[in-house]
């Protein structure tokens, strides 16, 4: 039913991801803290606070620790917003991944090249974050390759059911890396998202003014990204899918937000052995029986 | 116009107290008070925050860091002294190696008095801080455009920005909250009364 063929098409959905995802994301972002506030009984900022914060941001004095810094955070917005963008013009889903593992890559230059301890501190422990989720998302493409023979998003959803049904497993291993990309507890080793304060900010310390704008922005460009994915598992030909996709992302989120307010970070070793055990016994079971099955 | 007013973030920093105003600050960031509903935000980097909660008093070890911390402060920002120690040394005062209050060291805008302040008193002292914070926010935006539009050199923008930050002596005292008449060591100034002096001896002895 949504048939990503034709340019037009196209066009609009990457128009459409360009200009509403910051609006989502900062949607989500609010609705997020406001949930949290809820659960810890207190009653948290306005819905709208992260647009209120970042435009407070963009007015700051800047104060240029280094200034490579700005190139490099601008650098990873440009290709967070290409690697969605790619996404829902209906390409390949891996290479989308493998955009986003450079955006990564050009986040890590921004945290590393100020030579602040806690910022190089912080940047080390994206570069295990990265290493923890890498395996479970790239299960998760040759997952979608099995069931759909083709790593084209237009052809992932446009299946006669829903790709849940033949990957279950991979769609808990997924879920569970999407703590580690949220930066949700027990996951969020790399930067002390909002209250906490391990090493000050760690992979955002020297990041103030505009430069944490972008990185703010960037990181809704990323959230509708990824909730873009969890949609490819529901989506198919019926347009049922829709309100469905709708609902699991939101199903998904307010599960994020439940771990996030109920576990305390781990150390990165215990990150990486939970992630990839998670990856191995989820994805590779599922892997064994569409194997067996096909 | 920016709503930058409903956006403050701070930095908290304890100089040399009894932290019983670092643990009222904490305080009000749980449920019963919930500083956070005005989008206050603890941040704990002087790069991200708008307004320094200065608790304790400044001794010759920590008033470099505290100047540091100011000055690592992107403008515009607001300081906060949040407890008598802060405010003038308090209790601490008389000791000999603290210099005094915080503005020993740096310009302060909003003083709390209260030992230790209590956190109706303390978010009473951050909402009065985000108003002063949304004036210098326009007054910053206002000599942005002009520096943008090439009506100051570089050295008057700084010397101007630099006049914005300092707080004049009238406007300082004009925002100072009135002391809970309920707290009963030390006042304003920080000198004893007789009354807690001879409380302190009784204490000292061993007798209650």
């Amino acid at each position: 039913m949504i048939q990503t063929d034709s340019i037009l098409t196209k066009v609009i959905f990457v128009a459409a991801y360009i200009l509403l995802a910051p609006l989502i994301g900062g949607l989500l972002a609010g609705i997020d803290r406001k949930i949290s506030a809820r659960m810890q009984r207190r009653i948290g900022p306005p819905i709208l606070q992260p647009f209120y914060d970042v435009h407070k941001l963009w007015h700051k004095q800047v104060i240029a620790v280094e200034k490579a810094q700005s190139w490099f955070l601008m650098t990873y917005l440009i290709l967070m917003i290409f690697t969605g963008a790619m996404m829902f013009s209906g390409t390949d889903i891996l290479m989308c991944f493998f955009v986003l593992s450079t955006a990564a890559a050009f986040l890590f230059f921004a945290a590393m090249v100020t030579n602040s301890p806690y910022g190089y501190i912080g940047a080390q422990r994206e570069l295990l974050q990265i290493m923890a989720y890498e395996p479970s998302i790239l299960m998760t493409c040759v997952g979608f390759y099995l069931v759909a023979h083709s790593f084209e998003v237009s052809k992932i959803v446009a299946g006669p059911v829903s790709r849940i049904l033949y990957l279950p497993g991979f769609f808990a291993a997924f879920v569970f890396s999407l703590t580690i990309k949220l930066r949700k507890s027990p996951f969020d080793t790399s930067a002390s998202r909002h209250p906490h304060q391990e090493l000050v900010k760690g992979l955002t310390t020297e990041m103030g003014a505009r430069n944490l704008a972008i990185f703010e922005i960037a990181e809704w460009y990323e959230t509708v990204f990824l909730c873009g994915v969890v949609a490819m598992f529901i989506l198919n030909t019926s347009w049922v899918s829709i309100p469905v996709a709708i609902l699991v992302i939101l199903a998904v989120f307010f599960l994020e937000i439940l771990i996030d307010n109920t576990n305390a970070r781990v150390k990165w070793q215990s990150m990486l052995l939970i992630s990839w055990v998670v990856t191995l016994v989820g994805g590779g079971v599922n892997l064994l029986i569409l194997m067996l099955v096909r | 116009m920016a709503k930058i007013h409903k956006s403050p973030w701070l930095l908290h920093y304890d100089g040399s107290s009894c932290n019983g105003c670092d643990i009222e600050v904490l305080a009000t960031l749980t449920p019963v008070y919930d500083a956070e509903r005005f989008g206050v935000e603890n941040t704990g980097d002087p790069m991200q925050a708008d307004i320094l909660l200065i608790t304790g008093g400044i001794n010759s070890q920590n008033q470099p860091v505290v100047k540091q911390l100011y000055d690592q402060m992107p403008r515009p920002k607001v300081v906060v002294a949040v407890g008598v120690c802060a405010c003038t040394g308090g209790i601490f005062k008389e000791c000999y190696n603290i210099l005094g209050g915080a503005d020993t060291t740096i310009p302060v805008d909003i003083y709390v008095p209260g030992c230790a302040a209590r956190p109706e008193a303390i978010i009473d002292g951050i909402v009065k801080a985000v108003a002063l914070f949304e004036e210098r926010s326009e007054e910053h935006d206002a000599l942005r455009h002009e520096k943008k539009h090439g009506q100051l050199t570089p050295e008057e923008y700084i010397r101007k920005a630099e006049e914005n930050s300092r707080a004049s002596e009238e406007a300082a005292e004009t925002k100072a909250i009135d002391v809970d008449k309920n707290q009963i060591h030390g006042n304003i100034t920080g000198e004893l009364t007789g009354h807690t002096m001879n409380k302190l001896r009784h204490i000292g002895k061993g007798k209650r």
